[in-house]
């Protein structure tokens, strides 16, 4: 970690449950969807962290609570030393100006009615950073250029672009407020592998040249250890195992790290053949009643008959590797 | 933030140019061609409108002027469709019944429609408490036919166009504010929206810039059918005698009094009217029809 002293941003056991309500005219509270669990992270300044986990884990969860689409219900998202999960509205507006966020789906990210030049405009001219018309012109044409889009492009519509153009483009809103911190959630799931691998270079030349901080929430593993500095891994609400790239893909300690990696085949079919993978058997449990103790036990191969009762918290076993699970040692 | 050029290779340049866009009259010729009956839906409106507009310049004879020698007169060249048992001449009236129609219909489309549109979305944006209280309320509002409800605040307020085009709105304005809360609903969870309150945008720029436009294709459609039923409502209550009064030319009240007595000794004065009331609603109802296709966006290229 290169400035682990002053993180940028700082989640401390960050907590998002879901009521589930039931009844027409009185509204019974009779559970709640653990999506984010208690969770602990911090990304410094210039890093990108990969939040890896499959479907349904939380991490999108964990990104819509740091943009405070949604209000957590416990736990601190320390920015820059403000608490995010209480901020006031008045302060909110100026940190939104520093936070942003690419979505996913280059398709439904983009209000289809509205052309590029008002979409990226837009949060220019609300935020009062450029009024002249003129002016916030040219720096929407600068803005598509940066991302790799001719500026003429501000005369479309969305549906009048690819899946590709389309993202850049979303890439371009998120940087019209010039923040310093990005969350890109699924940013390149939705596009083809070449369309991806364009994208993603997008996005590193653009973090080396603005200075950029990224949380990047994935699934895809080959692209988080070619963009990630430090990755994350999420099941269930809760994070496993976190440790710096290297360190994690040459050495995952978490049992369930262990099948997420195997778990990527290998291009060549001769070790693809020869590997000895072991899927992990079962289903994802339900966060509305998760398993006791560790979350992984049912499903965890080399789970004790402690794991049923204590819930493990994440430990460092070595310099910068922390995990989550009493077994490792 | 420096911003430099960036790398040649990243630039994206590929069919840069300008796309083909269509230009209002080949949109409207497009629409012809594809939309048969959406045309002759707006030829009647047209019709109708062009009427109504022009009704100084149109009408052979003051709509209002009794000629005691020519009553209950059929159809001739010199009175087209007859006159009504006060000798005036059925064109002139119902000419000039167009143009009531026309500021009854429209005002009362467009006022309702708009307080609706905002009302709908704003409920779906908001949703919780507020969703549940605004729905609620239009509930009741609701529950009262169209008609039984002018009637209510017709008997309120008193008659006159200025009261019946009051007593039309405010029943239109749940009808569409329930239609428009259901397609806001779904756009409510789109990413863009998020966005946009990533972006710091207030509430009501999000609901008017980002929530309203993209409604706007059930919201026309809806605006469309409410013209036909303003005009529907108003010629009832005229008919009832709660609307519009003598001696403005309505084509409810046309349908009225001497119509009904007349009915067999002079039925162009009954005939005429109804004719007027029933092409107009079914020539806005067939454009409102086609207009539902011609305004999907991602079709309107085609």
């Amino acid at each position: 970690m290169s400035a682990a002293a002053s993180p940028l941003l700082e989640v401390k056991g960050l907590r998002m449950h879901f009521p589930v309500t039931e009844g027409v005219l009185r509204r019974r509270k009779i559970g709640e969807v653990k999506a984010v669990d208690g969770i602990d992270f911090a990304i410094a300044r210039g890093d990108t962290l990969g939040l890896v986990g499959e479907s349904g884990c939380g991490k999108t969860t964990t990104g819509r609570c740091i943009l405070r689409l949604e209000r957590p219900t416990g736990g601190a998202i320390l920015y820059d030393g403000i608490d995010l999960a209480t901020v006031e509205r008045s302060a909110l507006r100026a940190l939104r100006r520093r936070i942003q966020v690419v979505y996913q789906d280059p398709y439904s990210s983009l209000n289809p009615r509205m052309k590029v030049g008002e979409i990226i405009g837009e949060p220019i001219k609300v935020h009062g950073i450029e009024r002249d018309a003129r002016r916030r012109a040219a720096r929407v044409a600068e803005l598509l250029m940066l991302c790799g889009l001719d500026p003429s492009f501000a005369d479309r519509y969305p549906h009048e672009m690819s899946g590709g153009q389309r993202q850049r483009v979303g890439i371009a809103r998120a940087l019209a407020l010039e923040p310093e911190f990005i969350i890109c959630d699924e940013a390149v799931s939705a596009l083809d592998v070449s369309i991806q691998a364009q994208i993603v270079n997008l996005l590193e030349d653009l973090r080396e040249r603005l200075g950029l901080t990224y949380l990047f929430i994935a699934h895809d593993l080959s692209v988080v250890r070619h963009l990630c500095h430090h990755v994350a891994v999420m099941y269930l609400g809760r994070i496993v195992e976190t440790a710096p790239t290297d360190e994690i893909f040459d050495n995952p300690l978490h049992p369930y790290t262990q099948a997420l990696l195997a778990s990527v085949p290998v291009p060549d079919p001769d070790v693809e053949a020869a590997r000895a993978f072991r899927p992990v058997t079962g289903e994802v449990p339900s966060p509305i009643n998760p398993p006791s103790g560790c979350v992984f036990h049912p499903r965890c191969p080399i789970a004790v008959e402690g794991c049923r009762s204590a819930r493990p918290e994440l430990r460092e076993v070595r310099p910068g590797h922390f995990v989550a699970c009493s077994e490792v040692v | 933030m420096s911003l430099a050029l960036p790398n040649e290779t990243l630039l994206d340049r590929s069919a840069a140019g300008r796309p083909f866009r269509r230009s209002l009259l080949q949109r409207v010729l497009s629409f012809c061609v594809r939309e048969p009956m959406g045309t002759l839906g707006l030829v009647l409106v047209l019709a109708m409108l062009i009427a109504g507009l022009g009704a100084d310049w149109i009408a052979p004879y003051n709509p209002t002027s009794n000629d005691f020698t020519a009553m209950t007169e059929p159809p001739s060249w010199a009175h087209p469709l007859g006159t009504d048992q006060f000798g005036r001449d059925l064109l002139s009236r119902i000419v000039f019944g167009a143009r009531t129609a026309i500021i009854v219909g429209f005002t009362c489309a467009i006022v309702g429609g708009v307080v609706g549109l905002v009302l709908g979305v704003a409920s779906a944006y908001f949703g919780g408490g507020v969703d549940m209280l605004f729905q609620r309320v239009l509930d009741v509002m609701m529950a009262f036919p169209l008609i039984i409800m002018a009637l209510a605040v017709v008997a309120i307020f008193g008659t006159g166009v200025q009261n019946v085009i009051i007593a039309i709105t405010i029943p239109l304005i749940p009808r569409c504010a329930r239609v428009v809360r259901s397609s806001a609903l779904s756009i409510r969870e789109v990413p863009y929206i998020d966005a946009a309150r990533t972006c710091g945008l207030g509430h009501a720029r999000i609901i008017l810039r980002h929530m309203v436009p993209n409604v706007m294709a059930p919201f026309l459609i809806l605006l469309t059918a409410f013209v036909g039923q303003a005009i529907l409502a108003e010629a009832s209550l005229s008919y009832l005698g709660l609307g519009v009064q003598e001696p403005v030319p309505a084509w409810g009240l046309m349908l009225q009094g001497g119509a009904e007595e007349y009915a067999s000794t002079a039925p162009w004065i009954a005939i005429f009217p109804g004719l007027a009331i029933a092409l107009t609603v079914f020539g806005i109802s067939l454009f409102g029809d086609a207009l539902r296709d011609a305004l999907d966006p991602k079709l309107r290229d085609r």
